[in-house]
């Protein structure tokens, strides 16, 4: 649905500094899908999402949405395909003076929409974000989340194939992120809308992305199915942002004396596994003792994910057995290192 | 004290309402004129200047320099030196009619800076939204900058409406009327102070007014 091909931007600032936002980011995202792209500020996201739809020119490669190259077409032709990708702010971008029918009225009046399917349109879109009530409500009325529910309605109402998140649910506490990220969800499972986002946030990715694209420095350091990147993160930043969820915060000297008596380790459970008693059977089928330092499951899309460190004490050769008994269990073993975090 | 009253009113009563028709004639036809000339000009300083999507240094600079050279002029001066070119564009230079032509150009170039200001408060987002959504430029410069710019327009239509009612006072000096023309003739040299001190009543009466009425039209436009 969309792809990116080797994107860069450079940025000229001033005093004609060179500031390279993106070098050679390539991506693709499938139709129906709902992919994230996850990364600390200053690490070039927004810039990649500002590439799709050209607010931001890229300095070289090319972007093909729904099979359509964006860079070489007309003014006209580039208006006719932003209508077909939809747009979402982390500051919301309504107008102040306008009132919540008017702030979705407006535009698909702007885009040629008949007056006689304008009021359809809105009332079905309110109605959809849940806010069928708010018609001549002012923005500055309305609180966080409702505003970004006018952004996301007024988004929809142009009936996009691919809906743009720029940092959408950044400015909103935790209970309304968790309400916008359902409904996001809503609109990618009831109209197949195809869903880029960016966020810094993990738990973000983790509720409804299919599969992320981890950025730093302007590069896709990695990316795959979520399930697969939280269970085997590969690059340094990456296992920063999956720890993130998993606090491990043990105190050194603690790990290091267990250490002494036996292997700590850290089991990922995916999906069904995640609900095996994989670990109450070690004690009785080895001379070990299993002793949990911390654990904790979380929800990911479609599967549960979890993650616990215990400790494995016992003579080296009955843990060796321990742990190739785990990993036969279809249960991932990794060690836990003490100076990681 | 009554009678004082009823007889002021029955000598200048007439002369201070001829003028107070005057002064508001001059300044809505001018005023009209400026918008007219200003708002465009606000615009396409904001549209062509640097980092922004239509940048243009060219149009930029030349317009920037032609606005800041009239602004530098003082209304008086500007009065007498535009009076060749008054006459041959209005084909007089005295009266109301000539002295439109010598306050569209103190006004204008005043209304295209506030007009600058005020579009500059709009939101970059917003207008990164609607040029998202794939809406023509010019319906964003309408329906999204100017109108949600609206507020500040007002409050600073306000400001050269009043800085147009002073520079009225000295339209006297060709033969325009005005209230500031009959303070200066009647009250300052045929000195009859109780005409001047009406006049400036008046006066304060007028920007008060005209203050409070930009100020309630503002508040009602802003909708937070």
């Amino acid at each position: 649905m969309i792809q990116l091909k080797e994107i860069s931007k450079t940025f000229y600032s001033k005093k004609n500094e060179e500031v390279t936002a993106l070098k050679g980011v390539s991506l693709e995202v499938k139709q129906g899908e709902i992919f994230g792209v996850i990364g600390y500020s200053g690490a070039g996201k927004s810039t990649l999402v500002r590439c799709v739809n050209l607010l931001e020119k890229p300095t070289s490669g090319d972007v093909v949405v729904n099979g359509a190259s964006l860079k070489n077409m007309s003014k006209n032709e580039l208006r006719k395909s932003r209508q077909n990708i939809g747009m979402i702010f982390q500051g919301f971008n309504l107008l102040k003076t306008a009132t919540v029918y008017e702030n979705i009225a407006i535009p698909l009046k702007l885009t040629g929409i008949s007056s006689k399917e304008i009021p359809t349109r809105v009332e079905k879109y309110l109605a959809i974000v849940g806010l069928e009530d708010k018609h001549h409500v002012y923005p500055g009325q309305l609180s966080g989340g409702q505003k970004q529910r006018v952004a996301i309605a007024r988004a929809l109402s142009h009936e996009p194939d691919v809906l743009l998140s720029d940092e959408a649910t950044s400015a909103l506490d935790p209970e309304t992120t968790h309400s916008i990220l359902d409904l996001l969800l809503k609109i990618n499972r009831e109209f197949g809308i195809t869903i880029l986002l960016i966020t810094h946030e993990m738990h973000v990715i983790q509720k409804i992305c299919d599969r992320v694209a981890v950025m730093e420095n302007g590069e896709v350091i990695e990316q795959g199915n979520v399930i697969d990147l939280y269970s085997s993160p590969k690059k340094r930043t990456t296992k920063k942002f999956v720890n993130s969820l998993f606090p491990n915060d043990l105190p050194k000297e603690i790990l290091e004396q267990l250490k002494k008596r036996g292997p700590i380790i850290s089991m990922t459970f995916v999906g069904t596994s995640a609900d095996k008693p994989a670990l109450s059977q070690l004690s009785k089928k080895f001379d070990v003792d299993a002793n949990i330092l911390s654990g904790n499951i979380v929800q990911l899309k479609d599967k549960p994910f979890g993650k616990l460190v215990a400790h494995i004490q016992g003579e080296t050769e009955e843990t060796d057995k321990a742990l190739h008994y785990l990993k036969e269990e279809g249960v991932q073993v990794d060690e836990v290192e003490i100076n990681e975090s | 004290m009554n009678l004082n009253v009823i007889a002021f009113y029955d000598r200048w009563g007439g002369v201070l309402g001829e003028a107070t028709i005057e002064t508001f004639q001059m300044v809505f036809i001018s005023l009209l004129i400026s918008v007219l000339i200003g708002l465009p000009l606000g615009v396409l300083l904001v549209l062509s200047r640097p980092d922004k999507s239509m940048s243009n240094p060219y149009v930029y600079q030349s317009l920037n320099v032609v606005i800041n050279v009239l602004r530098s002029i003082p209304f008086i001066i500007l009065l007498f030196f535009l009076l060749p070119f008054t006459k041959f564009i209005v084909g007089t230079s005295i009266g109301v009619k000539g002295v439109i032509v010598p306050l569209v150009f103190y006004t204008a170039p005043y209304i295209a800076r506030l007009m600058e200001s005020a579009l500059l408060e709009v939101n970059k987002g917003v207008l990164e939204a609607y040029e998202a959504m794939g809406i023509k430029t010019k319906d964003i410069i309408w329906h999204v900058m100017v109108r949600e710019a609206k507020p500040s327009i007002i409050l600073g239509l306000t400001i050269a409406i009043i800085g147009l009612i002073g520079a009225t006072a000295m339209a006297g000096l060709v033969g325009a009327g005005g209230l500031g023309d009959v303070a200066y003739r009647f009250g300052h040299l045929r000195y009859e102070p109780e005409v001047m001190y009406v006049t400036i009543v008046l006066l304060i009466i007028l920007i008060q007014g005209i203050q409070s009425i930009g100020n309630r039209l503002a508040a009602k436009a802003k909708k937070d």
